[in-house]
């Protein structure tokens, strides 16, 4: 105690004692910040920006509305992958849960349009819900869990197509038709929901203590749980909202296409994870936007569209492309994280 | 540590509660905690007063981390109970813990790197707008008030990782008071910080004091200790050893407590494996000058002689293990000299020194040696395979030699010498991996706590070989907690105290009474006479010398 006293009666420390700390982030350190953040949003205004010179059709207005409704369903797909991605995990199921999702709205539309959307997010969200389950509680790795789920959700969706025998159409002028089908101004209506669910997911991630949950789970969940935040729920949630998101986007794909179609969506989590990753989100976990990946997937959109623009090559080369911007994106993003380290 | 029969503080019966006093905030009564092989907590009882700065101390495994963990939710008791003030509790998680207002710094900062510091303070409980949306001005301001009371005027918007470690650690203390806490626990939080933001936290640890915050404190830093704290707890290999008010211990008794000796029954024993002293000779193999790394080693010296055998003293956190991965080329230095034969090394790296002749023996076998799915042949021969094969081949015939001139030598008992290591005892594997840096014909033998973990018997033919390899003529460093291994085992001990040399004891100063002196000792550097191969020690005398208990 007497010792106490002359700890706290002796201000050895001046109060602004801290000098080298309070160094404002360095130049170099922010460009390499703004550059992550927004490094493809200047890559895709470039590309964008030099093809509508370059190809006149491009340009066109109506190749911009066939560009983004195509991009709008894997964008909600990606929308989710990005949360997961955000904590570290990740969602490979997300391929056959929007196929399974697709045929279960095209099936349920004979009986509306709220059916319609229900049941495919009734059924993905239990998958994603399985999912997080046996990553958050079981501790299983989020690898497997999700690969088993892909093969999974594959199956069942052959079943209930009797092995892709029987296609589900949707009624003909019916409102969930519309719903994919329909417009406002020449842009889908799947463009809006895309561009609504962003700037929700958006406010979500930066905004609310569960967003910022997701990022302290993917920077370090063992420091999570020691400063008492729901780990295991925040996992757990992160996969249902996966699921749901991707059961929608194929609900309303299968709405657009007036069909359920069985053979769709495979590959589609590893264009999520691409656009994921080129958007700028770390695939370890911890840092990330959704802004990003709604470039990332523009990005993956515009190049596949140049490609037939071209018309000459094949469209297979759309992979080697999108191959090829990964791989830079991931080298930017491991030098950017050292020169962000070394200032 | 040999089953000791050192004292129990007589003032407080081992396993109850408190004498009365000011009532307990935090308790924990008879605890209990097992883990896979080890008791780590046996009936341990705690109790927190309110408004109190407890001390909480024990050497490595003495089980302050388990109570630790226990009293904040992570772990939960396998018997006994936790009180809350008057009510028993039960943590599931940290949160409730955090919940019941206790807060917790860890030794290592657990905060999030790539968020900002704002956040880090925040995360869990930000502060919302009028639309449940996270105030992000708010935050930063509060942050920023915050921090300045901890003499900390980093922009809360920078990710915390771009923070120097002690800058981080006065975030985790600004988030952990920032709760409203009624009791705030902190492991070790100083051991990151330099001496200008110690003196902060203890401004800060004052005002908290002065709101009435009960404080558990635990720390190796004896000066630190006496300085703040107003009881003191020490536990030992999972018990409880004594509980009272820390003004009336002096620190060679506290050391004593904490080490399972008792200054009064100092006497040779004989009970080790060693035999006497060695015939060193006079040329040192090895010198190592001004090893510096952070906070952690600070101007270490020391020289080591073909036959000696050179015992490293000093409590947890002094720096021995520190200093054997230093010469080991295992720790990234500021500064510093090693040199074998008088040849200095150029570049400080593992695979440099083990080419010069040093070998280390890492103090976590489990962790950092012994392969346990492969056969006590592959590990014995797994580091000196680039010797033994030619051309990328290698000779089984060699192989099988080697393997058994050291199963013989070493007396390693193993069914073939394909038996799995992971069979094997402790004992066993502890030297089947001092075989593997044997067969590499080492100059020298760096040990780090080689005998921990084994049991009565193989300790002692483990001592005794260490014996053997010293009268062979290899120099030996020798790490050890058991106090009697120590002294027994070496012919000079080099004390280490907050990283560095507190001196040096040599021929008959090597004994129990004059150890214990130079690690309670803040003026050691007077008493011992640290000379030989030792650099100036940096303790400051600032307080009064415990009373040493000198009896020759």
């Amino acid at each position: 105690m007497k010792s106490l006293v002359k700890a706290t009666s002796a201000p050895t420390v001046p109060r602004q004692a801290a000098p080298a700390y309070a160094a404002r982030p360095t130049g170099r350190r922010r460009a390499a910040e703004l550059l992550q953040r927004q490094g493809v949003l200047v890559v895709l205004l470039l590309v964008v920006l030099v093809s509508s010179f370059v190809f006149p059709s491009f340009a066109s207005l109506d190749n911009a509305r066939g560009v983004t409704v195509q991009a709008s369903f894997l964008s909600i797909v990606a929308l989710g992958m990005t949360l997961v991605i955000i904590t570290g995990g990740i969602d490979l199921s997300v391929g056959s849960v929007f196929a399974l999702g697709g045929v279960l709205a095209a099936w349920a539309s004979q009986w509306g349009v709220l059916p319609a959307l229900l049941v495919p997010l009734a059924v993905c969200g239990a998958i994603g819900a399985v999912n997080g389950l046996l990553v958050a509680r079981a501790g299983m790795a989020p690898f497997i869990v999700t690969l088993a789920s892909l093969l999974g959700a594959r199956g069942l969706l052959l079943a209930l197509t009797h092995e892709g025998a029987t296609t589900y159409l949707v009624p003909r002028g019916s409102a969930f038709a519309e719903l994919g089908g329909g417009s406002l101004g020449g842009f889908g209506y799947p463009v809006f929901i895309a561009l609504a669910l962003f700037a929700g997911g958006g406010l979500v991630l930066q905004r609310t203590s569960f967003g910022q949950t997701l990022f302290a789970v993917g920077g370090s969940s063992d420091a999570a749980t020691l400063m008492g935040l729901p780990v295991a729920r925040t996992k757990v949630l992160v996969y249902v909202l996966s699921g749901l998101l991707a059961g929608l986007a194929g609900a309303l794909n299968a709405a657009r296409l007036s069909s359920g179609v069985t053979i769709i969506g495979v590959g589609m989590e590893l264009d999520a994870i691409a656009a994921v990753v080129i958007g700028g989100t770390l695939l370890v976990g911890g840092a990330g936007s959704v802004s990003g990946t709604l470039w990332g997937v523009l990005l993956l959109a515009v190049i596949q569209n140049l490609i037939n623009q071209i018309g000459s090559l094949n469209s297979s080369y759309q992979s080697v492309v999108s191959g090829g911007f990964l791989i830079l994106v991931v080298v930017a993003q491991r030098y950017l994280s050292t020169a962000r380290r070394s200032t | 540590m040999a089953p000791s029969e050192a004292v129990e503080a007589a003032s407080v019966p081992a396993g109850t509660a408190e004498p009365p006093g000011a009532p307990a905030v935090l308790e924990a009564v008879r605890v209990s905690k097992r883990f896979p092989g080890v008791v780590a907590l046996d009936e341990v009882s705690f109790a927190l007063r309110a408004g109190e700065i407890h001390a909480l101390v024990g050497e490595n495994g003495a089980g302050k981390s388990t109570l630790i963990k226990l009293l904040t939710g992570v772990h939960r008791p396998d018997g006994g109970e936790l009180r809350l003030g008057d009510a028993p509790v039960s943590f599931h998680r940290p949160y409730e813990a955090q919940q019941a207002g206790i807060s917790t710094i860890y030794q290592e900062v657990n905060l999030v790197p790539l968020m900002s510091v704002a956040r880090n303070i925040f995360l869990g409980r930000e502060p919302k707008n009028r639309f449940g949306l996270i105030d992000f001005p708010r935050m930063h301001r509060e942050a920023a008030e915050l921090l300045t009371g901890f003499g900390v005027r980093a922009d809360p918007r920078r990710p915390l990782h771009t923070l120097g470690v002690g800058t981080q650690q006065m975030v985790a203390l600004a988030r952990a008071v920032s709760v409203r806490a009624r009791v705030v626990v902190m492991d070790e939080p100083t051991s990151s910080l330099e001496p200008r933001e110690v003196e902060t936290l203890f401004r800060v640890i004052g005002e908290l004091h002065g709101r009435g915050i009960a404080i558990v404190y635990v720390s190796h830093r004896l000066d630190e200790l006496y300085r703040i704290c107003d009881r003191v707890t020490v536990l030992r290999d999972g018990w409880h050893v004594h509980t009272g008010e820390l003004r009336e211990l002096d620190r060679m008794r506290l050391v004593s407590m904490m080490l399972g000796r008792e200054i009064a029954e100092v006497r040779r024993h004989g009970t080790t494996g060693f035999g006497d002293g060695h015939q060193a000779e006079r040329r040192p193999v090895l010198t190592a000058t001004g090893l510096t790394s952070g906070q952690v080693l600070r101007d270490v010296g020391l020289e080591l002689h073909p036959g000696e055998v050179l015992g490293l003293g000093g409590l947890l956190g002094s720096g021995r293990s520190e200093t054997a991965k230093a010469v080991a080329g295992a720790l990234a230095l500021d500064g510093g000299e090693i040199s074998v034969g008088g040849r200095p090394l150029r570049r400080l790296t593992p695979a440099a020194a083990i080419r010069a002749g040093i070998s280390l023996l890492p103090e976590d076998r489990k962790a950092e040696g012994i392969v346990p799915g492969l056969s006590v042949r592959e590990n014995i021969v797994l580091a000196a395979l680039p010797r033994l094969s030619r051309a990328g081949i290698v000779s089984r015939g060699r192989q099988d030699r080697i393997v058994d001139v050291f199963m013989k030598r070493l007396r390693i008992k193993a069914s073939s010498p394909e038996q799995k290591v992971g069979e094997l005892s402790g004992g066993n594997q502890q030297k089947v991996l001092l075989a593997r840096w044997l067969c590499l014909e080492p100059k020298v033998l760096l040990l780090d706590e080689p005998t921990r973990g084994i049991d009565v018997g193989a300790k002692a033919e483990v001592q005794a070989l260490i014996d053997d390899l010293a009268q062979e003529g290899l120099a030996v460093l020798l790490i050890s907690s058991d106090i009697e291994e120590l002294i027994e085992g070496s012919d000079r001990i080099l004390v280490l105290r907050g990283g560095a040399v507190a001196g040096e004891l040599t021929g008959d100063r090597v004994e129990e009474s004059e150890l214990l002196a130079v690690l309670a000792d803040e003026t050691a550097d007077e008493t011992a006479d640290a000379t030989v191969g030792a650099t100036k020690g940096s303790a400051a005398p600032e307080e009064p010398a415990a009373p040493k208990e000198d009896r020759r």
